[in-house]
């Protein structure tokens, strides 16, 4: 945008945009030849002994080219952007207005209408459901995968389990909100030993198989340690995004190993916030679409 | 026959140098030398005038920048949103000039294999970011970019002050004496990988109303 720190530049830029049109004006006239009648003139050169060129005028839809450049330089500057400040109102900016404009007339009922509708009622809707899924895979396929399946540390969110809570108010929140899931690390509280119990424990939770004498002692470590946010019955509370540890379903892995990393060093995942990005109108959408990949 | 005037210029070879760089500079003259003299494109402000919060690159973001210019990244992701509604469904806010002040050499690009990355920052976790250079098909399994395994190492911090100096002298930024002394502190123990996710995680995300 022409905002230029002084008035010189708009002038500077005018000037030489219409120099250089008045020149080349001045270029096609002073060379506007007529063929004359009678014998053409030769052009003084003789090449090869004999080869010589005759001095005609170029043709005359070549020179109607070079006008036509002229006349479509003084249009396009009469109406786009480009002499100095002028028609800065038909630049880009208001051309992507008008776009978002045209976009909105067409689309903004369809949103208003599945905005107006029960979340429920949308997830069960095929044509919603279809926008939702385009959506998806624009905003939330990188992380969550193309079919929803999640990845290690991303969530799957075709199953029934939710970190936190299903309802379609939490889904909202978390898609506006994003999320910070936080397990502090317990190594140093356990101790090596105590941490291999702890995560015996919790395979035999899952029936998986464990060590059923360090599960015995990990259920101590459990209760001292893991009960406040994961509850005395390990199924998690949604509150704090503390998962289900009886479900057999797995963020990171349910070997042995990889839950002795998670209770030693902790876990710090993080969902980032979408809400000022997409807007509240496909926010519920995509929370629809959320809830209609659960259902299954 | 009368010497042409198009014949005095084709036989005097120094005529022709000198008319031909004055007609070729009026572009330049007219389309580039004014952006020097205005404010969207020199100072930290956005195409209405508002401020925007841009600063110049902290030491890690710096290195982790020159590291994502090594490994190519602009081959295949540009850093540019251009103002159509189907670049800013998918990407956000259009970039605006004042948002690359600080930006040398520019990383705009021109080809999209992958995503534009004008506004990555704060749209992935450090984490993704993390496993998805290291390898992208552990997160994204019909990625075609390449691995980048080498990053987990340490950066290479021995010339990052000499790189702030040379930065205050070709563009608008101004790293204080302090800020050029606790550069080696500031990249004490960082990976590759760290500088390139913090330089990742801060793009584009001066204009945080995304939309």
């Amino acid at each position: 945008m022409a905002d230029f720190i002084s008035g010189f530049w708009n002038m500077y830029v005018m000037v030489l945009v219409a120099l250089s049109i008045l020149f080349c004006v001045f270029v096609l006239v002073s060379n506007m030849t007529k063929r004359e009648k009678g014998p053409i003139e030769l052009h003084g050169h003789v090449w090869d002994e004999t080869l010589a060129e005759y001095n005609n005028p170029l043709p005359r839809w070549w020179m109607y080219l070079f006008w036509i450049t002229i006349v479509f330089a003084v249009v396009y500057l009469a109406i786009y952007p480009g002499f100095g400040n002028s028609n800065q109102s038909r630049g880009q900016w208001a051309q992507y207005n008008a776009e978002m404009q045209a976009a909105q007339e067409r689309f903004g009922p369809v949103f208003a209408k599945y905005r107006a509708m029960d979340v429920h009622a949308v997830a069960a809707d095929p044509e919603a459901v279809a926008m939702g899924n385009r959506m998806f895979l624009t905003y939330c396929a990188q992380c969550h995968g193309s079919a929803a399946q999640g990845a290690k540390s991303f969530p799957n969110l075709t199953d029934s389990e939710w970190l936190w809570g299903g309802a379609p108010e939490n889904i909202t929140e978390t898609i506006t909100n994003g999320r910070n899931g936080v397990m502090p690390p317990f190594g140093p509280a356990l101790g090596a030993d105590g941490v291999k119990d702890v995560a015996n424990y919790v395979r035999s939770l899952n029936g998986l198989a464990h060590d059923s004498v360090r599960a015995q002692r990990g259920k101590e470590g459990f209760e001292a340690n893991c009960v406040a946010c994961h509850g005395a019955d390990a199924k998690g509370n949604p509150m704090l995004g503390a998962p289900n540890l009886t479900d057999n379903r797995w963020l990171y892995g349910s070997s042995e190993s990889v839950i002795v990393e998670t209770i030693t060093l902790g876990r710090n995942n993080k969902m980032p916030a979408f809400g000022d990005f997409l807007g509240e109108d496909k926010v519920h959408l995509l929370t629809a679409y959320v809830l209609s990949l659960s259902k299954k | 026959m009368a010497q042409s005037k198009h014949e005095k210029i084709e036989r005097n070879v120094f005529l022709m140098i000198v008319l031909t760089l004055m007609t070729v500079s009026v572009g330049g003259l007219v389309e580039i030398v004014p952006l020097f003299f205005q404010h969207s494109t020199t100072t930290a402000i956005d195409h209405k005038g508002n401020a925007l919060d841009v600063k110049p690159y902290d030491p890690v973001r710096l290195v982790g920048r020159d590291i994502y210019v090594r490994e190519g990244c602009y081959n295949c992701h540009s850093q540019m949103i251009r103002p159509f509604r189907a670049e800013t469904e998918r990407y956000g806010h259009y970039s605006v000039a004042g948002e690359y002040i600080y930006d040398h050499p520019f990383q705009w690009g021109s080809k999209r294999t992958g995503p534009d990355l004008a506004r990555v920052g704060g749209r992935y976790t450090d984490e993704w970011q993390r496993v998805h250079l290291l390898n992208p098909r552990d997160v994204v399994p019909e990625s075609n970019m390449p691995a980048f395994p080498w990053l987990d190492r340490p950066v290479k911090a021995d010339d990052i002050q000499d790189k702030m100096r040379a930065l205050n002298k070709v563009g608008l930024h101004k790293y204080s004496d302090e800020d050029i002394a606790a550069a080696p502190a500031a990249l004490a123990g960082k990976t590759e990988l760290d500088a390139v996710v913090a330089y990742l995680q801060g793009l584009g995300t001066a204009i945080s109303n995304f939309r």
